[in-house]
């Protein structure tokens, strides 16, 4: 039995450490002098940024400018494709995730992703939020439920589908099976979650609700968004990166990163202001 | 000459296609037509169930029962699927998901050059290696089921792996990325997603070899034994409809003896109807 003092001390300590771990936890991630390559051809040029713990970054540019192939270097979805290379470093949590003993199947569990296209499995709505736990190894069948509850009740998707769990993901509007695709990859409580144009197939109002989402979801994962729409960014976004493929065959480079109100209202770089005004792009 | 294409363009074509397409229901129709009077004789003098339910086969004594080979055909056929599909399958998720490009090339190209090595070559390697293998091994004669389901399961390897690999392919690449973005091994995204989105081709990719194991003929002949007898053990002499049907036809004088064997031919023929129409439902499902 403890006293009151010592237990009071104890929390006091705990504090302390919860302090440090949040200040340890300012940038999730740091991307550091990234390149990428498909077979010869130079995607990515030199990209270094950091992306602060519990907040959204966008990644806006023309398209071709490698905004997508950075993203898929966050989670290292790109290994999937053939003669890939990445120079650089990206640290998630300080640990370089392209060193040669990052299990990159804990990486994608960490680091949980959204596609362009809606992209459920034929499979159940259940089955296809418990897919994640499933191959992590979680069999009971009353933790499953709970998990698969919540999961979609962060996705803002559970009263929709509550009364339908067995039916096929694929009889889901556009919308909803996106919003399935989200609760999915929070299933597996992921840190970050990648969405790479979450929004481009779906409707103003399917839209709207994944973004009131992704505001939400902000207060416990850090987000970054492949965007095409320029309003979307400054809607919901904290920080955005500008990327650029200036001259065609050349690779992608960052023109600019900076808070979002800046970037829309006062962007530092001319070529910045050239593309948010739509003169080109 | 030149000129005679240049102007008569589309209608020419059009007439040129249409006596194609005439000409191949034309075919199709003589046969059907052809068999099913041929069996008449059999099947009104004999009766439909003394030949369909009978395992008595001896044209000398009248007796004309096919079930013994009826059997045979079943039992060879699935147990070339046992043996073949797993493999063809298992070779189409290879070459889909695992083999790196080149490598994955080369077993393509075996695999292709297997589907056109004619059926009495294999039936050959069957009759000198397999056959006697077996004979040693299982002291029997070494002819029978197990031959020819060996055999057989060669043969229908091409049909499952190019047209299992076919419904790997259209699969949409995204089911993989999403299965691997969340921390799927690529065991478990083949498992757990691949197969079950691709059952309904993996399927029909299977019944196409069925299609093929039923008919065929050569093969089979060279090692089953080709004796009228039934029998559910795997290494004794039996026979299939196609292997009868090419062992007896030399020797059948018109009548009863000649149209049974085209009775044969009729169920072989109603076999590969079924087969057409189990395909369109289960890829009418798939649409759905």
């Amino acid at each position: 039995m403890k006293s009151n003092l010592e237990v009071e001390n104890l929390i006091v300590e705990k504090d302390k450490e919860v302090g440090k771990e949040m200040a340890k936890l300012g940038n999730k991630i740091e991307i550091r002098d990234l390149s990428m390559y498909y077979d010869s051809f130079k995607v990515l040029e030199n990209i270094t940024m950091s992306i602060p713990c519990r907040s959204i970054v966008a990644l806006i540019g023309p398209s071709g400018c490698g905004k997508s192939s950075l993203l898929r270097c966050i989670n290292r979805m790109n290994d999937l494709i053939p003669n890939s290379k990445v120079e650089g470093e990206i640290l998630l949590d300080g640990e370089n995730i392209y060193n040669p003993s990052c299990e990159v199947i804990e990486l994608r569990r960490r680091v949980g992703m959204v596609f362009q296209k809606p992209n459920p499995f034929p499979k159940s709505v259940y089955d296809n939020v418990s897919f994640g736990p499933q191959v992590m190894g979680i069999d009971n069948k009353k933790e499953m439920d709970e998990i698969v509850e919540a999961s979609l009740k962060k996705a803002a998707l559970w009263d929709e589908v509550k009364d339908k769990l067995r039916t096929s993901a694929l009889s889901l509007s556009g919308g909803q099976q996106q919003r399935l695709c989200i609760a999915r990859a929070l299933a597996v409580q992921p840190e970050v979650i990648l969405f790479d144009e979450p929004c481009s197939a779906l409707d103003p109002v399917a839209t709207q609700k994944i973004e009131d989402l992704l505001i939400e979801l902000k207060e416990n994962y850090t987000i970054v968004i492949v965007t095409h729409n320029m309003q979307q960014a400054a809607r919901i976004s904290d920080i955005t990166a500008f990327l650029l493929m200036e001259v065609q065959g050349e690779p992608g480079r960052l023109i600019e990163y900076s808070d979002t109100n800046k970037i829309f209202t006062n962007p530092s770089d001319y070529r910045t202001e050239r593309y948010i005004t739509g003169r080109f792009g | 000459m030149k000129n005679f294409f240049k102007s008569s363009g589309d209608s020419y074509i059009k007439a040129l296609t249409l006596i194609c397409a005439s000409l191949s229901f034309l075919a199709i129709a003589l046969i059907f037509y052809f068999i099913i009077s041929e069996s008449m004789e059999a099947l009104t003098k004999v009766g439909i169930t003394n030949i369909l339910f009978s395992t008595k086969w001896n044209p000398d004594r009248n007796q004309y029962g096919i079930l013994a080979f009826l059997c045979g055909t079943v039992m060879t056929t699935l147990g070339g699927l046992i043996i073949g599909a797993p493999l063809g399958i298992g070779t189409a998720i290879f070459l889909d998901q695992v083999a790196p490009r080149r490598m994955g090339e080369i077993v393509r190209r075996g695999v292709e050059l297997l589907a056109g090595i004619p059926s009495v070559v294999i039936g050959w390697f069957g009759l000198t290696i397999l056959v006697p293998a077996i004979a040693r091994v299982t002291n029997s004669s070494g002819y029978g089921i197990l031959a020819a389901s060996v055999v057989l399961g060669v043969m229908v390897l091409p049909t499952i792996t190019t047209l299992s690999v076919e419904s790997l392919r259209s699969l949409p690449p995204e089911l993989k990325e999403a299965s691997a973005s969340m921390g799927a091994t690529r065991w478990q995204t083949i498992r757990r997603i691949l197969i079950p989105a691709a059952r309904e081709g993996l399927l029909v990719a299977t019944i196409l070899g069925m299609g093929r194991a039923i008919g065929e003929t050569m093969a089979v002949q060279m090692v089953v034994g080709n004796a009228n007898q039934l029998t559910f053990s795997l290494t004794q002499n039996t026979s299939t409809l196609t292997s009868r049907i090419v062992t007896d036809m030399g020797e059948a004088p018109p009548g009863i003896f000649r149209s049974s064997l085209f009775v044969m031919a009729l169920v072989l023929l109603i076999f590969a109807m079924l087969l057409i129409i189990t395909i369109r439902l289960v890829s009418r499902k798939k649409g759905d």
